[in-house]
């Protein structure tokens, strides 16, 4: 702490230029190792590991994007949403009756256009649910959101004109385009037209939708807007004194916060080629939530990480665990060893929640404001004495950035 | 002089509750004036009710020459209306610049799009807005603060920062709701010469809730006395100072005997 304190007050010149050089690396890196990963993923895990990863990465990629819509509405704008899976299934059924044929829709249109309208259809019914709640605040609004949560998928099992009921849509426009490929011999290259079945299409498309969900937040996190959803957050009755227009701004909130998963929803209702309400029950939205609580709630950075590590736990690790112990099982001679961990994930990651909010409440990688409110009543005695005290070096190079 | 703010049989009730009862109240341009009266006289009902936060039960708010009454708080603030609170109420966990951007809102016109897209436009208001809150933190000696956070303000500080982000707005008329309160002897008199200052330099025209009568009498042009939601007195400092029904209100009636004896 007290390192952090003379950061502070030293070098917030001197350092920014070498953090932003550091950070700047760091990115690099992480760009190379996302494109290059497809190549990784066939040419190093499959062969040594014995497994591949990125049929798994796709969908935990959809729910890191479905994370970062959410981060607007309960990070920034601090209103409690436990019904985000309502819009998730609305974008996919929005992509899912535009782009099916099995839709009785009259019209058909290409993915790509699916897409966008799910992303505005997904805002739209951001903003119906968030008229009614302008007024609720905290366990009262979580309390609205979940029963949204809950009649929207209810409303697609019983539209079944319309959706098909419990069958679902089968099958879903797929996405047409260029699309870049790694070869059988592992170069990359770019075929156009091509029809995106192949993992790894599905793979280059999600991380572009999820780098462009990553700068959008960005932009609106290091806004006018974002300032006063802050602002809402920390103190609705003074932010309203200082102009801030407070419906104006919730909705925007819950439309935008929204219409990520407008975007998530349409690319996993393609992938999947398949939808149905079951896919969008209310421990959808507690594992959005979670992911966003695990990493950091309002630190962009921290919903990712927190968001891979959850879909990691979720779709990889649970599932080889389980394989190991069955075989560690048949090798040592003890069955009882041989337990499946997968009906047991929820009480797992119950567990690990647990634990996570004893140790650290503010998530693995908090955003600074989260990380002070939390631990406010151990501050409290140096307030005074330590002005500099809760600038993370992070928040000093970047106001640094700004001037 | 003309009339910034004209309060006509202003009303405010909570369920059987009179707070504020058939005010009439007004405030000249560029005066500074003083709202004074026991705890639980009504002041800051009086006050929210300006601002925009409570709508009054009847009565009219006139803010120059537009009825402002029962119009939300952040119109009301666009107009030209700022305010500080009795509680400090910063905006805890941002950093002292960015509770004073958040104070120039209304002043900034970036959209959501513009920002997305960081349009010319945006980047150059982003940066003006920058220089003008470092200036403003400048001007209520705040300044190398930029970057501490609200919560870990001293206390004396939260209140001038309170005051600058309330000027970030650019109003006209500037409501301070005890705005010595807790303060120590050096910083009251740091803080009324600040007051003083913006009348003299930023032309504001200003209302006061205050309990210190030193800085009451010191600084104010006219001073308005409420007790039990009613107006009871009102006039120059020295003409509210001798008023038996303000002696009575604050001290009680054997006061006022013990005075006249």
């Amino acid at each position: 702490m007290a390192v952090r304190q003379t950061a502070a007050q030293q070098g917030i010149v001197a350092r920014a230029p070498q953090q932003r050089r550091r950070g700047a690396i760091a990115f690099g890196i992480l760009v190379a190792v996302v494109l290059i990963y497809p190549a990784i993923d066939r040419l190093v895990l499959g062969p040594y590991l014995g497994q591949n990863f990125l049929g798994s990465l796709n969908p935990i990629l959809i729910f890191v994007m479905l994370a970062l819509g959410l981060n607007i509405v309960v990070g920034f704008a601090g209103l409690l949403d436990l019904g985000y899976a309502a819009f998730f299934a609305i974008g996919g059924y929005t992509a899912a009756l535009l782009t099916s044929p099995q839709s009785p829709l009259p019209f058909r249109t290409d993915f790509w256009i699916a897409v966008i309208i799910s992303f505005f259809v997904a805002a739209i019914f951001g903003v119906i649910l968030g008229a009614p709640t302008l007024r609720l605040r905290g366990d009262y609004l979580a309390i609205v959101t979940l029963a949204f949560g809950e009649i929207v998928p209810t409303a697609f099992l019983n539209l079944e004109k319309l959706t098909g009921g419990s069958k679902g849509i089968n099958p879903i426009g797929r996405p047409h385009g260029p699309i870049p490929t790694i070869t059988a011999d592992g170069t990359l290259g770019i075929k156009p037209e091509l029809l995106a079945t192949d993992q790894v299409h599905w793979y280059y498309l999600i991380v572009i939708v999820t780098a462009i969900s990553v700068f959008l937040v960005i932009r609106l996190h290091d806004s006018r807007l974002g300032r006063a959803w802050m602002a809402m957050r920390e103190d609705e009755i003074a932010a309203a004194s200082m102009g801030i227009d407070l419906v104006r701004t919730k909705l925007l909130a819950f439309g935008m916060g929204a219409s990520f998963s407008g975007f998530a929803g349409s690319l996993f209702a393609s992938m999947l080629q398949f939808i149905d309400p079951a896919q969008f029950r209310f421990d959808i939205s507690i594992m959005v939530l979670s992911m966003i609580i695990l990493g950091g709630m309002g630190n962009i950075f921290g919903v990712l990480a927190g968001g891979l590590m959850f879909g990691i736990f979720n779709f990889v690790v649970v599932d080889r665990i389980t394989s190991w112990l069955k075989a560690l099982s048949v090798t040592v001679g003890m069955p009882f060893l041989a337990i499946d961990l997968s009906d047991k994930k929820l009480f797992i990651f119950g567990l690990l929640l647990v634990v996570m909010m004893l140790w650290k409440p503010e998530g693995l990688f908090p955003s600074a404001e989260h990380a002070a409110e939390l631990h406010a009543s151990e501050e409290e005695g140096m307030e005074t004495e330590m002005p500099g005290e809760a600038l993370s070096e992070e928040q000093i190079a970047k106001t640094g950035e700004r001037v | 002089m003309a009339l910034i703010l004209e309060a006509r049989q202003v009303t405010k009730r909570f369920g059987g509750l009179v707070a504020v009862n058939a005010v009439d109240f007004t405030i000249e341009e560029h005066s500074i004036v003083s709202l004074i009266g026991p705890n639980g006289a009504g002041k800051t009902t009086f006050f929210n009710v300006i601002a925009g936060l409570y709508k009054p039960t009847s009565g009219t708010i006139r803010f120059k020459n537009t009825i402002i009454a029962g119009q939300p708080p952040h119109e009301i603030t666009r107009l030209g209306i700022a305010r500080t609170f009795q509680n400090i109420r910063l905006f805890n966990n941002m950093s002292a610049l960015d509770n004073v951007l958040v104070g120039m809102h209304t002043r900034l016109k970036s959209t959501p799009l513009g920002a997305v897209l960081r349009l010319p436009s945006v980047v150059a208001e982003e940066r003006a807005a920058r220089v003008q809150a470092r200036e403003l933190l400048r001007f209520v000696g705040l300044q190398g603060r930029d970057l501490v956070w609200a919560k870990n303000l001293p206390y004396g500080d939260q209140r001038r920062l309170e005051l600058a982000r309330a000027l970030a707005s650019k109003p006209s008329l500037l409501l301070l709701d005890e705005p010595t309160a807790g303060m120590n002897p050096q910083e009251t008199a740091a803080l009324t010469r600040l007051i003083g200052r913006l009348r003299s330099e930023l032309g504001l025209t200003i209302l006061l809730i205050e309990h210190d009568m030193k800085v009451v009498m010191g600084i104010s042009d006219r001073v308005t006395v409420l007790d039990h939601g009613t107006k009871i007195a009102e006039g120059s400092p020295h003409e509210v100072q001798t008023n038996p029904a303000v002696i009575e209100a604050y001290l009680g009636r054997a006061a006022v005997a013990r005075a006249e004896a």
